[in-house]
């Protein structure tokens, strides 16, 4: 049964389905009403919600949880995921499996409480010190919100590993028709690396991400790289629309995914052989999917909610052999249909014997 | 003629030697630490958060289960495990430059929600892992790396005193400051250190005990002489003695971790 809800409660309320019983936060627009929703629900089902004092406590917190087993969460906008990267690198070193939300608002600095996108080099590049990898999954609408948090803390536990949800402030304020899973419980008793006190285990266990011996702190991270590796080779999510001989092909994700999706099909609709490809996983990122979508393109275009960051991993995944050109709104600015859909006729116009009559 | 022992390593301490120099305190605390776990019988439920600091490989100390906290985290990080393991006991063991600079806010709002946690302060007035720089805690005129000319207040500012500033909330249901300079104060530190783990044990929230330590190699004398300069600098600036007690806690108030 379908039932109406706000993107930001349909997190919520995902989470608790998804079994995670421990949830520590701090208030941020565009995204409180998660907190909020959690305040009431987390005890109907035994779990804990705690207001800490700054996303820096938040994110030491989850670390905290994570350690002792708990499927654990925080969710945030931009300036408070910039508080949280150091215990993102924490949790990232340490090998601890949580979720983390980030419901995307303008920048830089305090910015603006209104949508965007320009948080994907912090998610996809790590944010914090260090080098380490977050797999980054991107949904384009409420109902995607459900189910990548289910897939999102399953995925933490399977790679230990921090898993971030990259939401823009439209999904997490719009209201759509979700299915929701049924509800789930976990316990810590498969996770027995957790400093979950000995009761009758005889070796203690040890979390941490400190090793000052240079060899075995390499090991480490050549662990580290192997697991990223494994997750690039598995976890990568897209999804394909329109013509396989396209002559343009558009790369977007989230919700503006959804804006360019109505372009192209006006475009089609027109005659020009277009297609899109949307990244769900955003790393790992849909490099081979895009390539393949783009075997017959005489150009490419992404268009973002910022100053052009993902064109970049367009510009790798085609090794430059298609032109990529770029189209961002920023500073909470949403691009229209008709907007994207005359960026596309230039671009087929730019293609001489394919001109559109 | 039968032999009895009167000395033994406590389970809780793990039987490794401790990276920690000559004449330095950390060692004696960490054994006290281990003897309030043994005699109180949670070794087989305590998780210990080490703090980054001289004290950074305390994960290897104790034989109970450890996390490693991120610099001044370390009450957040066992909030975290405490709200998820409420039966369990929880402890942190953090220096005066991780809990009170870098930390400031993770210990006073941790002391103000009554988490039901232990922590372990060691107060030596300067930062030791990076060979003895200013801490929050340096008294005015104490030489350091950084305060050359010693701690100048107009330059640096004033040293905080924790135990006092932390007494200001209603939070905190057991706040003691102790030394570990004579046999006497050992056995004070030890019953503060017991103490503070049964407040927690009993539910009744937040405790903490601070301990004056010396720090041979940051403060440039020898152990004796630290002990003494302990005695004639520290111990009069941050008065010893037992602060908060739990009778002092209205009744009807609850523990929020010992649901």
């Amino acid at each position: 049964m379908k039932i109406l809800m706000e993107g930001n409660e349909a997190i919520a309320e995902a989470a608790v389905r998804a079994g995670c019983r421990a949830y520590f936060g701090y208030p941020i627009t565009p995204q409180t009403q998660i907190i909020e929703y959690l305040a009431k629900r987390m005890p109907e089902v035994g779990g804990v919600v705690l207001q800490a004092e700054s996303e820096v406590a938040s994110i030491n917190m989850v670390y905290g949880a994570a350690a002792a087993g708990a499927r654990v969460m925080t969710s945030s906008s931009s300036p408070g995921i910039s508080l949280m990267c150091e215990g993102l690198s924490y949790l990232a070193g340490a090998e601890l499996p949580c979720l983390i939300v980030n419901v995307m608002r303008a920048g830089p600095g305090l910015g603006g409480i209104l949508p965007s996108q320009a948080d994907y080099w912090q998610a996809t590049r790590g944010g914090g010190h260090g080098g380490y990898r977050s797999l980054v999954l991107a949904p384009s609408s409420v109902q995607e919100c459900v189910d990548l948090m289910k897939l999102g803390f399953d995925k933490a536990d399977e790679y230990r590993n921090p898993v971030l949800i990259l939401a823009d402030g439209l999904l997490g304020q719009m209201m759509e028709p979700v299915e929701l899973p049924e509800l789930c419980e976990t316990s810590s008793a498969n996770k027995p690396w957790a400093a979950t006190g000995l009761h009758g285990r005889s070796h203690h266990n040890i979390i941490n991400s400190l090793d000052t011996v240079p060899e075995r702190l390499e090991r480490h991270c050549l662990h580290l790289e192997d697991k990223y590796r494994q997750i690039a080779s598995a976890e990568v999510r897209h999804e394909t629309f329109g013509d396989s001989d396209a002559r343009v092909v558009v790369v977007a994700y989230g919700t503006v995914a959804r804006i360019v999706r109505s372009a192209v099909e006006r475009a089609r609709a027109e005659g020009m052989k277009v297609a899109m490809v949307r990244p769900i996983s955003l790393w790992p990122f849909p490099s081979v999917g895009i390539d393949e979508a783009s075997k017959a393109a005489e150009r490419m275009l992404v268009v973002e909610m910022n100053a052009g960051q993902m064109v970049d991993d367009v510009r790798l995944a085609v090794h430059d052999r298609v032109p990529v050109r770029f189209y961002g709104r920023q500073g909470g600015m949403v691009c229209s249909v008709r907007e994207v859909f005359e960026q596309i006729v230039a671009l087929y116009k730019e293609v001489p014997e394919y001109v559109h009559a | 003629m039968s032999m009895r022992e009167v000395f033994h390593r406590p389970e809780a301490l793990a039987d490794v030697a401790t990276h920690y120099c000559p004449g330095c305190d950390h060692g004696i605390v960490h054994r006290l630490v281990a003897e309030a776990i043994d005699e109180l019988g949670v070794r087989d439920s305590t998780i210990g958060v080490a703090p980054v600091g001289c004290a950074v490989f305390a994960y290897n100390y104790w034989s109970v289960d450890m996390v490693q906290a991120a610099h001044g985290r370390a009450p957040a990080v066992a909030t975290g495990i405490k709200r998820v393991r409420p039966n369990d006991t929880v402890f942190t063991y953090q220096g005066d430059g991780d809990l009170a600079a870098i930390g400031t806010a993770e210990i006073v709002h941790a002391a103000a929600r009554r988490e039901n946690i232990t922590v372990i302060f060691i107060n030596n007035s300067v930062y030791g892992m990076t060979s003895g720089q200013m801490a929050p805690t340096t008294l005015l005129g104490q030489v350091t790396t950084t305060t050359p000319g010693g701690r100048d207040p107009q330059r640096h500012g004033f040293p905080i005193r924790v135990t006092e500033l932390l007494n200001a909330l209603e939070g905190p249901v057991y706040l003691a400051r102790t030394a570990v300079n004579t046999p006497k104060n050992l056995n004070v530190t030890k019953k503060a250190i017991r103490a503070a783990f049964e407040c927690q044990i009993k539910g009744q929230g937040f405790s903490l005990v601070e301990v004056l330590s010396t720090c041979p190699s940051a403060w440039g004398l020898n152990p004796v002489e630290c002990v003494g300069w302990l005695e004639n600098n520290l111990i009069p600036h941050y008065p010893l003695g037992v602060v908060r007690e739990p009778a002092a806690t209205p009744k009807e108030e609850v523990a929020v971790g010992a649901r």
